[in-house]
């Protein structure tokens, strides 16, 4: 199906003195925040499952050396091979780590030292990083970090990384582990005793080799279970070929005599590998956490009786998803109007620049009415809604809500034969579909994989919805602004990303049902505790790095496009400009579906940004006339000259909802699929849908004879 | 109480020990790696508002799984 893996990541060493760390981890215990808080970066935290899909690597200098990080997708397990756990076996195992720092929840250790005991058991460099000791404190939970050290063998590092606690001492014992400075002694869980005898057959064969990298025992582990995956890594590794050496298969054929001799059969082997560290993590867990059986988490299952139950866990989304769109609504009006008013007042002044100066018309025009009018708008118009909205969506995200929807929606995925966590993948997508496409790396099964990808443009990116918002409140709601009227636009835009979501629904059953035919594998979703989101630091970063990143792209691409659209208004052939002809000859199709021109065209154009869709359809409606100033009730009036009535604006918001994803997510869908042909069906999904409901609304208003 | 019954036929609330689990290949090791193997605990927690998936219990963590694979999972209460 032409899904890549994620690549394995190779450590770009820059000197010899520099030390590769690899940040190994369950999925959700905060690894990303310790790889920032070392690091000084910036990758994306939040609070839900698989978040990192793609290793990071970033630089630390410290007193303690330089250090190259590596941040290791968050697995469960080293052995179930998913497409991210080979990456961060492959990665600990043969890619030249110095030494592991295996990143625990100290609110659920348990869960997390069942990894240590996976990764101790490939290598002896080893530094456990027990973090969310903060959160553990609240729900009073103490770990005895010596105990834990003592019966690991290997340090044992309390930090909580969100406040920089404990990350020195982190450092310091990772730098010793990595220059074989420690002198513990690794503990490694042990076997039944019919399969430590038939291990040391294999042990014995395989010493010999001594391998730099993963543990003896580990790989005598992977031999005696047939994994074959692991003896292909690792005889690349050596340079040498394992499994047609005759000495290491007679061991591994004599060890496997050894284990039926015992009654063992294949599948009980796995079994009781699988249960050795899990059981071995209940008694480490039972010596190091107090009190052991606590009911710590009685705030967190009352949070999700209001999140998730039967009666309120759907009206509550709906809620919240309302509540986020009303509050961007009513905080983005005034700072928009305000934002208009200056900018627009600027343009004015370097108008009277630009004829004090004596600057020829075409460069005024060219510079001023194209590009600096159209950035103007789009800087007003996009910047208030996603200074408010990503915030608003981080701080959900980080409280850890998100697994909460993918919990409710769920069944609805499993309806249309998809993985549950595509719900996930959707709530990326609001942000942006870019990100909501390599976000789907997290779905294990390349079918299902897929699906999300191909759906992924279905729900409206942020880039979108300010002009659905502009839209429907001009008409629908009316001009007026107050409280009724912000409640109401709120309301009609949370229908309108319902439709979406309904629509994914809708073409992902039907995506299973034909070209990407299958059944649903099953799935397992981690909720997590909630945390109390930082809000300073989640409104510090959602706007620094996400907002103006965003807001970036779109100005990049506006400034050129104001260019084109000034240049087609102004360039004349046969005495009708060209932005006359090209409409003219777009005007009969894009009636058809209750469009016009102008505005198929500045969805066209807007084909790099979507945010500049509707600022273009002004640019070029306006280069027929000119109004001093634009506001909410010019923008209205300007419209309805140009024949917009509500079933234009209608289709209008139909059309941005669905239509070709624009250029960054098309070329995101080309490098997660590397298919052509993939890429083009993700175009065609959405575009078809539009155009189909356009005509059907324009159509059915035909009818009626409304339009 | 000791007849032996499938994980999810448990309601909320509802407490059972693991004894066998039906799934096979990387499903059944996926189980295993979350802490589900004979003897473990489980507790029912949360049912989602369509009443599939639910949220268990499992060595301290809740992780919520679809009724296909609860109904793979045969536990005693």
């Amino acid at each position: 199906m032409g899904i890549r893996s994620p690549a394995s990541p190779a450590a770009q060493r820059q000197s010899g003195l520099e030390l590769v760390i690899a940040l190994a981890g369950n999925p959700n215990v905060g690894k990303s925040t310790v790889f920032n808080a070392l690091t000084g970066m910036n990758q994306h935290t939040g609070n839900w499952p698989g978040k990192t899909v793609a290793t990071a690597q970033g630089r630390c200098r410290s007193e303690q050396g330089d250090f190259l990080l590596v941040d290791l997708p968050g697995t469960y397990s080293l052995l179930a091979h998913s497409a991210e756990e080979e990456v961060a076996r492959d990665f600990i195992c043969f890619g030249g780590a110095d030494a592991t720092i295996v990143v625990c929840d100290a609110t659920c250790l348990e869960r997390s030292l069942n990894l240590v005991l996976q990764i101790i058991e490939m290598t002896d460099r080893v530094v456990v990083c027990v973090n969310l000791l903060d959160e553990a404190r609240k729900k009073h939970l103490r770990i005895d970090l010596s105990a834990l050290e003592q019966e690991l063998g290997v340090p044992v590092v309390g930090t909580s990384a969100r406040s920089r606690k404990g990350l020195n001492t982190l450092l310091e014992r990772t730098a010793q582990v990595a220059r074989r400075e420690y002198c513990g002694h690794v503990i490694r869980p042990h076997y039944t005793p019919a399969i430590e005898k038939a291990l040391a057959v294999i042990e014995a064969c395989l010493k010999p080799l001594s391998p730099e990298g993963p543990s003896v025992r580990w790989l005598a582990v992977r031999l005696l279970c047939g994994d074959q995956s692991a003896a292909a890594q690792a005889s690349a590794f050596l340079g040498y070929p394992l499994k047609q050496d005759p000495a290491v298969c007679d061991a591994v054929a004599r060890a496997q005599a050894i284990l039926s001799e015992d009654g063992i059969e294949r599948q009980k082997l796995l079994d009781q590998i699988a249960a050795c560290p899990v059981l071995w993590a209940e008694g480490v867990a039972a010596e190091a956490v107090f009190p052991a059986d606590s009911d710590s988490n009685a705030r967190d299952r009352r949070l999700d009786r209001i999140f998730t139950s039967r009666r309120t866990g759907i009206p509550v989304m709906l809620l919240l998803l309302f509540g986020v769109l009303w509050l961007t609504i009513a905080g983005a009006n005034v700072p928009s109007q305000w934002l208009a008013g200056r900018l627009f007042a600027v343009q004015d002044w370097l108008s009277a620049r630009f004829m004090a100066w004596g600057a020829p018309d075409w460069l005024h025009g060219a510079l001023v009415l194209g590009v600096y009018r159209v950035l103007a708008w789009v800087v007003s118009v996009m910047l208030p809604p996603m200074a408010i909205f990503f915030p608003l969506f981080t701080l959900l995200e980080d409280f850890g809500y998100l697994p909460r929807v993918a919990f409710n929606l769920d069944h609805c995925f499993k309806k249309a034969c998809t993985c549950g966590k595509q719900a996930l993948t959707m709530c990326m997508s609001f942000g942006c579909n870019a990100v909501g496409v390599t976000g789907c790396r997290i779905i294990d099964s390349p079918r299902e994989r897929l699906i999300a990808v191909l759906t992924s443009s279905l729900v409206p990116c942020n880039g979108r919805f300010p002009a659905m918002l502009t839209i429907l409140s001009l008409f629908f709601v009316g001009a007026a602004a107050g409280p009724g009227a912000t409640l109401l636009s709120a309301l009609l835009l949370t229908v309108v990303i319902v439709l979406g979501v309904g629509m994914t629904f809708l073409c992902s059953r039907l995506l299973s049902r034909t070209l990407l035919r299958g059944v649903p594998s099953g799935f397992t979703l981690e909720l997590p505790p909630y945390r109390m989101p930082q809000f300073g630091r989640v409104i510090v970063r959602s706007v620094f790095d996400r907002t103006l990143f965003v807001l970036g792209r779109a100005v990049s691409v506006a400034a050129p496009a104001g260019l084109v659209i000034w240049l087609l208004a102004n360039v004349t052939v046969n005495d009708v400009s060209l932005l006359a002809h090209i409409s003219g000859a777009l005007d009969p199709f894009a009636r058809v579906f209750g469009l016009d021109g102008i505005i198929l065209l500045a969805f066209i154009l807007g084909f790099p940004a979507n945010e500049i869709v509707i600022p273009i359809a002004a640019m070029a409606y306006l280069s027929t006339g000119t109004i001093a100033e634009l506001g909410n009730t010019e923008l209205h009036a300007l419209l309805l000259q140009n024949g917009w009535t509500p079933v234009t604006a209608l289709c209008t918001v139909l059309f941005s909802l669905f239509h070709w994803p624009c250029s960054t997510t098309c070329l995101t869908i080309h490098r997660e699929t590397g298919s052509l042909r993939w890429t083009l069906a993700a175009i065609a999904l959405p575009t078809v849908i539009g155009f189909s409901l356009c005509f059907l609304v324009a159509s059915a208003a035909r009818l009626l004879g409304i339009s | 109480m000791s007849t032996s019954e499938p994980l999810s036929c448990l309601h909320e609330g509802q407490r059972a020990r693991v004894l066998s689990i039906l799934e096979s290949g990387a499903m059944r090791r996926r189980l295993q790696d979350i802490g589900l193997i004979e003897g473990t605990t489980v507790e029912c927690v949360q049912k989602s508002p369509a009443g599939d998936p639910v949220a268990y219990g499992i060595r301290g963590a809740i992780v919520a799984l679809r009724a296909e694979q609860a109904a793979a999972i045969i536990v005693q209460r």
